[in-house]
C-alpha cells in the first residue's frame, strides 16, 4: 500500500509522458522503415533510405522549403506589427483602444475554417491571384493576435518605475527604450515569434483555402495521405521535432550556464 | 566621494510649486528651500502630496505651475534625464536584466563616461557590496537591493538625491540599520538629500529639517526637535508624535497667557501660543507630564499646570510606563513616565494629579478641529503605487 502511495505520482507521470511522446516516437521510428506497399503503416524492415534520400520523393522538399519560407516571412512581419500594436495598446490612450483590444482577439477566436473560407471569398472578390502572397497575408493576420497578446502581457507586467528610473539616470527616451524597455520585452517577443512560426508552419486549413496551386508542407502531406505517405515525410517531421528540441535545450543550457557563472564569481 | 573630487553642493528651492490632478490639488503652492548639504525630510500621510512633490523635482511629473531651482539653475523645464538629480525609488526599480555592476554603471554609461570601473568599484565599496557586483538584483536581499539603489543614484554625484520612502519595504530591524547607514553615507558625500516618508520616527531620526505636509501644503517646517517641542498646528501636534489637547478660553494675555478650561486654570508663555482669538487649544506632550498620587500634590513645583483625574490604564513598556488618566470632564489624558523613580507607581483607579511646566505647553488655533492629523492615511489621492 505504502509503496503504491509513494510511487503513484511517478507512475502516472510516466503514463502521461508515454501518451505524449508515443506518437512522436512512432513518427521517428517509421522514418527508418522500408514500407512494403505504398502505405507506411506497418513495420517491414530497417532502412536509411528515407534519410539518405530525404528529397527522394517528388515535391516533398520543395513543399517543406515553401512552408519554412512562408513561416519565416509571416513571422517577421507579424512580430514587428504585433509588437508595435502591443506598445500602442499599452502605452497610449486613444479613441477605439478598447475595441481594438477586442478585435485583436478575433482571429484567435474565429474557427479556422470560417476564416479560411471568408478570406478566400474576399480574395476571389478582389480577383487577387491566390499563391504565396495570399497565404502569407492570412498567416500574418492570425500570428499578429498571438504576438500582441504575448507582448502586451510582458509590457503590462513591467514595473513602470523601471523606465522612470532609466529616465532619472540620464537615459533619453530612445536610450530608455534601447537599454531598458526593449531588453525587458524581448523574451516576450521571441516567445511570440517562435509560437507564430510553428503556427504558420503547421497551418493547414487556412492555407489550403488560400494557397491556389501553392503546395505547403501540410498540404503536401494531406495530398500524399490519399496515395500513401512516403517515409521521407516522417524523416522531415523528425527533423522539425529535433530542431524544436535543440532550441528548447539550448535555451535551458544558456540559462544553466548563466546560473553557474553567477555562483562561481 | 569616489575619486575624491571636491564639488559644489547645491541647495534645492521650490517656488510656488503646484500640481493639479483633475480637480484635486495634490501639491498646493509649495515653497521650500532645502539648504545645500542638508538632509531634508518631507513627512506626511499617504496622499498628502509628498511623493508628487518629489516626482516633480525628479522631472517625472510636470508642475501645473511654479518653479524648481537647483542652486541658481531653473530646472523646471528640463526633462528628467537632463536634471542633476537622482532618485532612490520606493520599490528600488533595479533593472532586473542587468547585474549589480551594470545597474550602478547605468547613469555613467548614459552620459558617455568611458571608464566606469573605478567609480563603480569605489561606490560599491561605500555601500559594502563589492563582492556581489556580478549578481542579478533578484539574487539580493531587500537591504542589499536598497543599497544598490542608493549606489546607483549616488555614483552620478547628483546635486540633489531624492529618496522616495526608501526604507518602506524593509523590516523594522533592517530599517533602523539602514537609517544609520543612509545618514553615514549622507555625511560622507555631503549631497543634499530629500527624503520622503510617512514614518515620523524615521524623519526625526535622519533629517536636519523636517517639513510636515498635509493636503498639498507644508504645515510646519524646522529642526525635528523644534517641530516636535513646539507644534504650530493641531495637525502637526497629532501627526508628529502624540499630544494631549484641551479646549479652553483665554482669560488674560501678556507675557504669559492664562487660559481657563473645564474650570481649571492653565498658563502658557505667549511666545508658545499661536491661537489668534479668544478660543484656544492647549497641548502638552505625554512625556512632559508628571503623574503623582493626589496626596503628593505638594511635590509638584509651584506654577505648574495641573489636572486631576483617575488612572484608567497602566501599561508598563520597559523604558517607560504609560498612563491613561480620565479627567472629571471625561477626557483621557496620556502620560509617559520614565521608569527611573524609586517607590511605587500609581495604580489603576488611583486618584492622581498630572502636572507639567508652562514652558512645555503650547497654544494652538482650534479652527482645524481637535482630530486633525489623527485619522490620516485614509485619502489615497496620490499615485503612491500606480504611476
Amino acid at each position: 500500500m505504502r509503496w503504491i502511495r509513494q510511487h503513484l505520482i511517478g507512475a502516472i507521470a510516466i503514463v502521461v509522458l508515454l501518451y505524449l511522446f508515443l506518437p512522436i516516437a512512432v513518427v521517428i521510428a517509421f522514418s527508418f522503415n522500408n514500407p512494403e506497399s505504398k502505405f507506411n503503416l506497418s513495420w517491414n524492415e530497417f532502412s536509411l533510405d528515407a534519410w539518405t534520400q530525404i528529397c527522394g520523393v517528388p515535391g516533398v522538399c520543395s513543399a517543406f522549403v515553401t512552408s519554412v519560407e512562408i513561416g519565416l516571412i509571416s513571422t517577421l512581419f507579424a512580430t514587428i506589427l504585433g509588437t508595435m500594436i502591443a506598445f500602442a495598446l499599452v502605452r497610449y490612450r486613444f479613441k477605439g483602444r478598447s475595441s481594438t483590444n477586442l478585435l485583436i482577439f478575433m482571429p484567435m477566436a474565429t474557427p479556422e475554417i470560417v476564416m479560411g473560407s471568408s478570406l478566400l471569398a474576399l480574395f476571389l472578390n478582389l480577383s487577387f491571384p491566390l499563391g504565396p502572397v495570399t497565404v502569407m497575408i492570412a498567416h500574418i493576420m492570425f500570428i499578429i493576435s498571438f504576438v500582441v497578446v504575448a507582448v502586451k502581457a510582458r509590457l503590462q507586467g513591467m514595473d513602470p518605475r523601471l523606465e522612470e528610473a532609466a529616465r532619472d539616470l540620464y537615459a533619453s527616451p530612445s536610450a530608455t527604450f534601447r537599454y531598458v524597455t526593449f531588453p525587458l520585452v524581448l523574451p516576450g517577443i521571441l516567445g511570440a515569434a517562435l509560437l507564430g512560426f510553428s503556427l504558420s508552419f503547421d497551418d493547414f486549413i487556412i492555407s489550403f483555402f488560400n494557397a491556389g496551386t501553392l503546395v505547403t508542407f501540410p498540404i503536401y502531406i494531406w495530398g500524399a495521405a490519399q496515395r500513401g505517405i512516403p517515409p521521407q515525410v516522417n524523416a522531415l517531421a523528425s527533423l522539425v521535432f529535433i530542431a524544436a528540441l535543440v532550441i528548447v535545450l539550448s535555451a535551458q543550457f544558456v540559462a544553466w550556464r548563466k546560473r553557474k557563472s553567477l555562483s562561481v564569481r | 566621494m569616489p575619486g575624491g573630487v571636491a564639488r559644489k553642493v547645491e541647495d534645492l528651492r521650490l517656488v510656488n510649486l503646484t500640481k493639479q490632478f483633475g480637480g484635486t490639488k495634490a501639491v498646493d503652492d509649495l515653497s521650500i528651500t532645502s539648504p545645500a548639504g542638508s538632509f531634508f525630510a518631507l513627512l506626511g500621510a499617504s496622499g498628502c502630496g509628498k511623493t508628487t512633490t518629489l516626482r516633480m523635482v525628479a522631472g517625472l511629473e510636470d508642475p501645473t505651475h511654479g518653479q524648481i531651482f537647483i542652486g541658481d539653475q531653473d530646472v523646471t523645464e528640463l526633462r528628467a534625464f537632463q536634471r542633476p538629480v537622482n532618485t532612490v525609488f520606493q520599490s528600488y526599480a533595479l533593472f532586473p536584466h542587468l547585474d549589480i555592476f551594470e545597474n550602478v554603471a547605468f547613469g555613467l554609461r548614459r552620459r558617455g563616461v568611458k571608464d566606469v570601473d573605478d567609480q563603480v568599484i569605489a561606490i560599491l565599496e561605500l555601500v559594502e557590496l563589492s563582492a556581489l557586483a556580478r549578481r542579478k538584483p533578484s539574487q539580493l536581499s531587500g537591504g542589499q537591493q536598497q543599497r544598490v539603489a542608493v549606489a546607483r543614484a549616488l555614483i552620478n554625484q547628483p546635486d540633489v538625491l531624492l529618496l522616495d520612502e526608501p526604507l518602506g519595504a524593509l523590516d523594522l530591524k533592517l530599517r533602523r540599520q539602514m537609517q544609520i547607514e543612509l545618514k553615514r553615507i549622507q555625511s560622507e558625500v555631503g549631497t543634499t538629500f530629500v527624503h520622503v516618508t510617512h514614518d515620523q520616527e524615521e524623519a526625526m531620526t535622519m533629517a536636519d529639517t523636517v517639513a510636515v505636509m498635509n493636503a498639498g501644503r507644508i504645515e510646519q517646517m524646522g529642526h525635528p526637535a523644534e517641530v516636535y517641542e513646539l507644534p504650530r498646528t493641531i495637525f502637526v501636534a497629532n501627526f508628529l508624535g502624540q499630544s494631549n489637547l484641551i479646549q479652553g478660553m483665554k482669560v488674560s494675555t501678556g507675557d504669559v497667557v492664562e487660559v481657563s478650561a473645564n474650570g481649571l486654570g492653565f498658563r502658557i508663555p505667549s511666545k508658545r501660543n499661536v491661537a489668534p482669538g479668544q478660543s484656544i487649544v492647549i497641548g502638552v506632550r505625554p512625556e512632559k507630564i508628571m503623574v503623582l498620587d493626589a496626596h503628593d500634590e505638594s511635590k509638584l513645583p509651584a506654577g505648574h499646570n495641573r489636572i486631576y483625574g483617575t488612572v484608567t490604564d497602566v501599561s508598563y513598556t520597559g523604558v517607560s510606563t504609560q498612563y491613561l488618566v480620565e479627567t472629571p470632564w471625561g477626557q483621557s489624558i496620556i502620560a509617559f513616565e520614565q521608569n527611573s523613580i524609586v517607590g511605587d507607581r500609581c495604580e489603576l483607579g488611583d486618584p492622581v494629579v498630572l502636572g507639567w511646566a508652562p514652558e512645555h505647553t503650547f497654544g494652538l488655533d482650534p479652527a482645524e478641529g481637535l482630530n486633525a492629523g489623527l485619522d490620516h492615511a485614509v485619502l489615497e489621492l496620490e499615485s503612491d503605487t500606480e504611476a
